[in-house]
This record gives structure tokens, sequence and C-alpha cells, in this order.
């Protein structure tokens, strides 16, 4: 038997998540945000589904501090799995407690009744009842068991296409963002040069009706016009000074001073362990790295807040505006009741942006212009500058084979920086970027090393493979020398990368083709050798310039295979991807549609990442890639065509996918290299000037 | 004074907003058009992109008084079969790229109504999506410039 789902458990009360509205609508609520995958339109489907009404007539209420069930981050590729299995539930309650009632009023057995629409009805009985009739404006009921849910096989909307985005028109024809709020000043900050330089001074007049701010070294202007506020902001940035705090970072790399220092957890069954780690020598070994990265949204951070009798009211495209406003409660020593944090679109996030920081700047602002509300956004190269990278990561990889070209032994040291920062009420520190600038700072929480599996450094640090024996052991380096947190697919992307490149050079090294070298070790796991097939044949094979991938998300959540093929100019060393296959099985597949966009979404997100992306510094430890010509992304004429093959099982519970190709692909990438040049790249990313570099070894 | 239309209606802005970059003017309460979107201010990205007498420029940076007496068009005024078919495709992830996109497309498709996919993806380049929307955003518009 099924266990209540978990946001269930913590709100149990049914008018929380469902109501009827008077225009003869549903309203859903749910914790969850829209981060660009379309997650509110594939809830809208479940509860359209469950209650049997066109899901057009439902209205999805999304994260709303004290409005929504308390439902934490939206992160982990784990919304459809949580919210909406929360959800789901919590539709069938509502049908069947609204169904009941028709019964009973009707006089008719309920499992004599049919529902269209909302319209029940029974055979032979002109009289009908809806919803709405039957409603009494609250379902006065506490969810503590289970109900029945439909079935998969009486699914109509569920894992059909077809289902517009709720989202996008409004995106395409006007205002949808937190940058498009309304606001009666627009406000922008001044950072320093860097987190390790402090305010000296600034010589600059504001005059009215524009606004100065300066708290410690937390500088920022405001004005009612906006191009004015970033004019001013420009004046200010010009005449401030700022001094270096402590001597500057000068390593960003995972060397070996870094290495001897970081802390060592020996994975077992899963699970990060304090066993001291057993060193193992091995025939084979490979080294992999990964630079730090950026999220790099495209529309820089933005939050607006006002302080008005007493409540600060944010608008924020935080993933977590929960945790968010406890923090910030703390921060400013308030009262969680006085703050309210509304969610709104911003551009995709994908993990733990600015958008955090900037609510909190925000926050900063109005309370410093009280009953104005202020629109702050960041610059371009503020955003490129001061957002929490995902972490740079060594993997070190090593197995013996057997003469059958089985591998016997296996082992994975992945070494890196924390991909935990999100700030969280839990945390000892105050995790929002102005916190530290203050007159009267306020510490971040000091790096910890997740003990817990599949998080951080080693997500999908353990092989898919059936190993005879294997050390898979997590290495955690306390000491970043810049600001990091999680980034879509956290360590999975360079586990999973130095994992599916490693079996591509044993594969080699015993002369076996790379996907029968990985059939030979993936042992009964059915699933993952149906999506390998189902790769190999929407590709037709792998041939001479086509490499190949293949990872479960978590372990546990979608299972996904790429093949990549590419083309390398053999005089400008650059590499081109005409073509990407994709194949996944994501258990049930609630809208493909959605699905396949949030599959190709990371694989070329993934291939962008490996073929151009790395923050670069300055040796004063200042990061020079401010803008996108200093960190360049895949341009529309780099993009391959893209086919995607979907693997659906009614029968199981969804799980999350927006997370499921980035390793897959970045490895396939490689070994595509591999296949059509016989060049090894072990150190992203890809630049031209990479390859001459392991041509000229 | 600057005059100009902007998707078919006269518009007028002082004397003292000669030098704003056009997207701010538009953006303003006073219009209220927020399709142009601000994604780097520095021509890198294409987010801000509008229609000047069906060309597709960089709203960050352009001067409103260079728009004197011509025809600004944005992605709200757009109702095109571009804009219709990537809506339809829900050819976008978190969508904020997607009027820039287009706004561009749509001034390829006036003087060249079937592309071939590479001739947009070329066009298109100036356009950043950072979510990977690029293959349905291409799919797509090569399936319109079929028809
Ligand atoms: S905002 Fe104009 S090009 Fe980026
Ligand atoms: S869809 Fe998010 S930037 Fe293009």
């Amino acid at each position: 038997m099924k266990a209540l789902p978990p946001g269930l458990v913590s709100t149990p009360s049914l008018d929380r998540w469902i109501g009827l509205s008077e225009n003869r609508k549903i309203v859903a609520y749910t914790g969850k945000v829209e981060i660009g995958q379309g997650l509110l339109t594939a809830l809208r489907t479940i509860v359209a589904e469950e209650l049997d009404v066109a899901p057009e007539s439902i209205l999805v209420v999304s994260a709303h501090t004290g409005h929504t069930p308390e439902e934490g981050v939206t992160a982990g590729s784990m919304s459809i799995e949580t919210s909406g299995a929360a959800l789901r539930q919590a539709s069938a309650w509502a049908r069947r407690l609204l169904i009941d009632d028709a019964a009973a009023r009707l006089g008719i057995a309920a499992d004599q009744l049919a529902i269209n629409n909302g319209e029940i009805t029974a055979p032979g009985i002109n009289e009908s009842l809806d919803y709405w009739q039957l409603y009494t404006g609250s379902f006065n009921f506490e969810i503590r068991a289970l109900t029945p849910e439909k079935s998969p096989d009486r699914y109509r909307l569920v894992g059909h296409t077809g289902q517009s985005r709720i989202d996008v028109p409004a995106k395409a024809t006007g205002a949808a963002f937190v940058h498009d709020a309304s606001a009666e000043l627009h406000a922008r900050v001044i950072r320093p040069p860097s987190l390790n330089h402090r305010l000296t001074g600034i010589n600059a007049e504001v005059t009215s009706p524009g606004e100065l701010i300066v708290d410690g070294s937390f500088v920022a202007v405001a004005h009612p016009h906006e191009f004015k506020a970033e004019q001013l902001a420009m004046t200010v940035s010009a005449n401030a000074t700022w001094h270096r705090l402590d001597a500057p970072e000068a390593n960003f790399d995972i060397d070996e001073t870094r290495r001897v220092r970081a802390a060592a957890f020996p994975i077992l069954n899963g699970t990060p362990t304090l066993t001291p780690p057993t060193p193992i020598n091995t025939a084979h070994r490979a080294s992999y790295s990964r630079p730090f990265l950026m999220h790099a949204s495209l529309g820089p951070s933005a939050a607006t807040a006002v302080w008005r009798d007493g409540t600060l009211t944010i608008e924020s495209a935080s993933q977590g505006i929960e945790p968010l406003r406890l923090v910030i409660a703390r921060a400013l020593r308030m009262e969680d009741a006085n703050i309210e944090i509304r969610h709104i679109a911003g551009a995709g996030c994908y993990g733990h942006n600015g958008a955090d920081d900037a609510a909190f700047d925000a926050a900063l602002i109005a309370l410093a212009l009280p009953g104005r509300k202020v629109l702050l956004k960041w610059s371009r190269a503020d955003e490129h500058g001061f957002e929490p990278f995902g972490p740079a990561m060594r993997m070190e990889l090593g197995a013996d084979l057997d003469d059958d070209g089985h591998v016997l032994t296996w082992t994975h040291d992945v070494y890196g920086f924390t991909h935990v920062s999100r700030p969280s009420p839990h945390a000892p520190g105050v995790d929002l970027l102005a916190a530290r600038l203050l007159q009267q700072p306020l510490s971040h929480s000091p790096p910890v090393p997740r003990l817990t599996p599949e998080v951080g450094i080693h997500r999908n640090a353990l092989p898919i493979y059936a190993f005879d024996t294997q050390h898979v052991t997590k290495h955690f380096i306390a000491d970043s020398p810049v600001r990091t947190s999680a980034l879509r697919g956290l360590g999975a992307q360079g586990n999973v990368f130095a994992i599916e490149s490693f079996m591509d050079e044993l594969a080699h090294f015993s002369g076996t083709g790379p996907d029968v070298f990985r059939r030979r070790h993936l042992g009964h796991d059915t699933r993952a050798l149906a999506v390998l097939d189902a790769v190999l044949e929407s590709c037709g094979g792998l041939t001479g310039n086509r490499g190949l991938g293949l990872a479960r998300y978590k372990n546990r959540q979608c299972c996904a295979a790429v093949v990549v093929e590419v083309s390398v100019d053999e005089n400008t060393a650059e590499i081109q991807v005409p073509r990407l296959w994709i194949a996944a099985d994501a258990g049930r597949v609630i809208d493909p549609d959605g699905l396949r966009n949030q599959l190709e979404g990371g694989a070329v997100q993934a291939l962008s990442w490996c073929l151009k992306e790395a923050v670069t510094f300055d040796t004063e430890g200042v990061v020079t890639s401010r803008d996108w010509e200093s960190y360049p992304i895949l341009r529309f004429s780099e993009i391959p065509e893209v086919e995607t093959v979907l693997l659906d099982h009614p029968e199981m519970d969804p799980v999350g996918a927006g997370e499921a190709t980035v390793g897959p692909t970045s490895a396939a990438l490689a070994n595509a290299v591999f296949a059509a040049t016989g060049l090894r790249v072990r150190d992203l990313p890809m630049t031209p000037q990479c390859l001459r570099g392991v041509a000229a070894q | 004074m600057t005059t100009f239309q902007l998707n078919g209606h006269d518009v007028q802005t002082g004397e003292e907003e000669r030098n704003t970059p056009l997207i701010y003017i538009l953006r303003s309460p006073s219009i209220g058009d927020m399709t142009p979107k601000l994604g780097c201010g520095l021509e890198q990205c294409g987010a801000c992109r509008v229609l000047v007498d069906s060309e597709a420029v960089y709203g960050c940076t352009l001067p409103t008084s260079a728009v004197q007496s011509r025809h600004v068009e944005t992605a709200a005024g757009l109702d095109t079969p571009v804009r219709q078919a990537l809506i339809e495709a829900n050819a976008t992830q978190c969508g904020y790229c997607l009027p820039g996109i287009i706004v561009t497309a749509e001034a390829l498709f006036r003087t060249n109504p079937h592309p071939s996919r590479v001739e947009i993806a070329h066009v298109l380049d100036s356009q950043l999506c950072r979510c990977g929307s690029q293959p349905r955003v291409l799919k797509t518009l090569t399936e319109l410039a079929r028809k």
C-alpha cells in the first residue's frame, strides 16, 4: 500500500489544495513554481484528469506565502513527483466527496454516476448536478488516508500531447515576468569588484528625485525612470572606490594542494560515510574535470519589494519562497508573518541563481524607502559576476579488466566544492549575497559536506553498472575560491561525463563496441537496456563520428541515453554537432510534449557547457567573464537537430526529467569527438584550443 | 519630441527622451509594452529586439530619436503566423527570449517567406536562448517555412 504523499502529510487540509470558484473554475494550489519547463501546465493536466473536467476550467495558483501549501524548493526534478502526487490525491478526494454528495442527493449509488466536465449524471435520470452546485464554499476535509485514484488506463489527458502551455501566450505577447512588474521606483545595485572588496567611499552626488542607498558596502540607487536609474548607477559606480579585504584568491583549480586537504567520504550502500578510504591501484586510470560554470539566465535577476504598514511584500522568481521568507526575516530581525513573498516567473534559472539575492537586495532598498514599491534589476555584468556558480569538479576514475573485457574493480574519486548553498532557515548563516556587505555584516554559512544519498558532489557518482567491486568516494573541498551552488544536475553532470567517458575508454581498450561493452555490464537493468536499444534504433547505430552516453538521474529517476554526432574541422579544430538523439524513460509520461522540451533543453545546455563555457578570473580574483562575449554560449546555428524517443510506463509513477540529459550528453559529445578524431578530451570545455592541446600531447 | 508609430498607433515622446534607448520608452508606464526584454544592454543577446520599418534592431541601444516618423513593431503587436506557430508549438521554455525571437524571425519571413533551416538559424544567431529551446524553435519555423 502506498503512503500518503508527503505534501499532504504536512498540509492535510483539502481546501489548501483544491477549491471551486464561482465562475465554474477549479482552483489548484501548489507551492512549486514554473521555471520554464511547463510544470504548472503538467499539474493542471493531472488535476483535470482526476476531476474529469477540461484543463481550461482549472486555474493553477503557484507559490505565494500564506496562500499556497508549503512545498519548499522547486528543485531536483522533483516537482511532478511531489506536488503532482499531492495534487493528484487531493483531486481524487475532491472528486470523491463531490460525487458522494451527489449520490446522496440523487438517491443513486455513487458508482452509477458519470462525470463529464464537472456535470454529474446518471443513466435514466433527467436531473443532473454539477460540482459547483454541490460545493459549499469549502470542503472542510482533512486528508488522512488514501482514496483510489483514476486508473491510468482511463486517462484521456495524461500522456497525450496537445496541451498548450498556460504561461506561453502571455510571455509572447505581454507582461509575464517579475521584470515586467509595475513599481514606483526602478532600482539598481552597485557591486564591488569582488566579494573580497569593500567600499572606501563614493564621490558622487545624487539629486532628487533619485535616491542613493548605502549600507556598509551595499550600494544601490533608485529613480522613477528606469533609464535614469541605470545612468545613476553608472555615475555612482564610476565614482565609487573599493579596497580589498584579504590577499587575492589566485587558485581556481582543483589541484593537488586542494585535493590533499579535501575530506574523503567513501560511499557505502549509496550513502557517504566516515569510513577511512582504502587506496586502490588499478591498471587503467583517467582524470576528468569541468570548470566553474554559470547559470547565466537570459534575464538578469530581479525582484520587487515594498515596505508598507509594517509589512514587507516581495515579488520574486526564487525557487523557494518559503525558506527565502524565513531567511530574510532572520536577516532583517522581522517577524516571519510580516513578510509576504509571491512568486512571479523569472528567466530560466536551472538551479540556484541570483533570484534569492535579488529579493534581499530589493528588500533592503524598500526598507530604506518606506511606502514606495521598487523594482530592482541586476546588470548583465553583475549577473555574470555574482551569481552563485556551478562548482568546478575533478573526477578520477580507475578500473581493472579481466581478459574477457569485464570490469573487475571500479574506482571513482570525485573532488569538488559545495553544490548546496541555497538560503535555508536550517543553515547557520544568511546565504544571501548582500548580507556580507552590510555595515553590520551577517555571516554566510560555512560549506558543509552533505552525507545523504545522491546530493551535490556525489550525485550520480555511483555507476549504473553491475561491477563486481566498486569503490566510490566523495572528496569535499571546503575552501571554494568563489560562491557556488546548485546548477542543473549538480554533481551528476561531471560524474556521468567521467563515468561514461571512461566506459568508452575501457570499451576501446578491450576492443569492444561502446554499446556492447555497456550492455555487458548492465546486468538485468531492463529499463536501462530498453533506453539504450531505443536510442540506437532511433539513430540507426553508432557510426564513425557518433558517441553514446547513458545514465539514470540520481540512480532512481529518469533514465536517459543520448547519441551525439559531431563533425570536427581539421583546420580550426572547431566541433560542430549536427545531430543528437535522446531516448528516455521517465515512468508515466504526464505531458509528452513538455517532457521532450525538458530533455532537449538539458541536452542543448550541456552541449553549450561542454563546448564553450568556463568562468574566468584575473589575478585579483575578479571574475572577467562578465558578458556574452567573454562567456559565450551556444547560438542557433550551432544547434543540432534533435530526435527524442519516450518510453512510456503508464503503470509507474512519473519521475522528473529536467536534469536527466545533462550527464549523458556531455559524455556522448566527448565520445563522439574521440570516435571522429581519436582525441580523448577529459577536461572541459572542448574549445578548439583545448582540442589542439590534446592533439599536441 | 519624437513621433512614431507603435504597432499601428501614434506615439509621442518628450524632447528630453531623444537619447533614451527605445526599450525604456516602450516599457515605461505610459506605453507599457513589456515584450521587449532587457537581457544585456550590449547588443549581445537580442532579447530587446523590435522591428523598425520591418527591420529587426536592438531596442536596448537604439536612441528613441532614431525612430522619428518610423513604424515600430514589437512581439505584442505581431499577431502573425510566426508568433502563432511558436506559441502553438510550445516552442519555448522560460519564454524570456521568445519576444525577441518572434521579432527577428518575423523580419526574416517578411523578406523570405520560405527560408531553410540553415537560413533561419543564421538569422537567429543574434538571439540567445539559455534554456535550450532552439531545436523546437528551428523545427517550428522550418515547418512554417514549408507552408
Ligand atoms: S538586451 Fe539588447 S541585445 Fe541584449
Ligand atoms: S526559453 Fe529561456 S532563455 Fe529561451
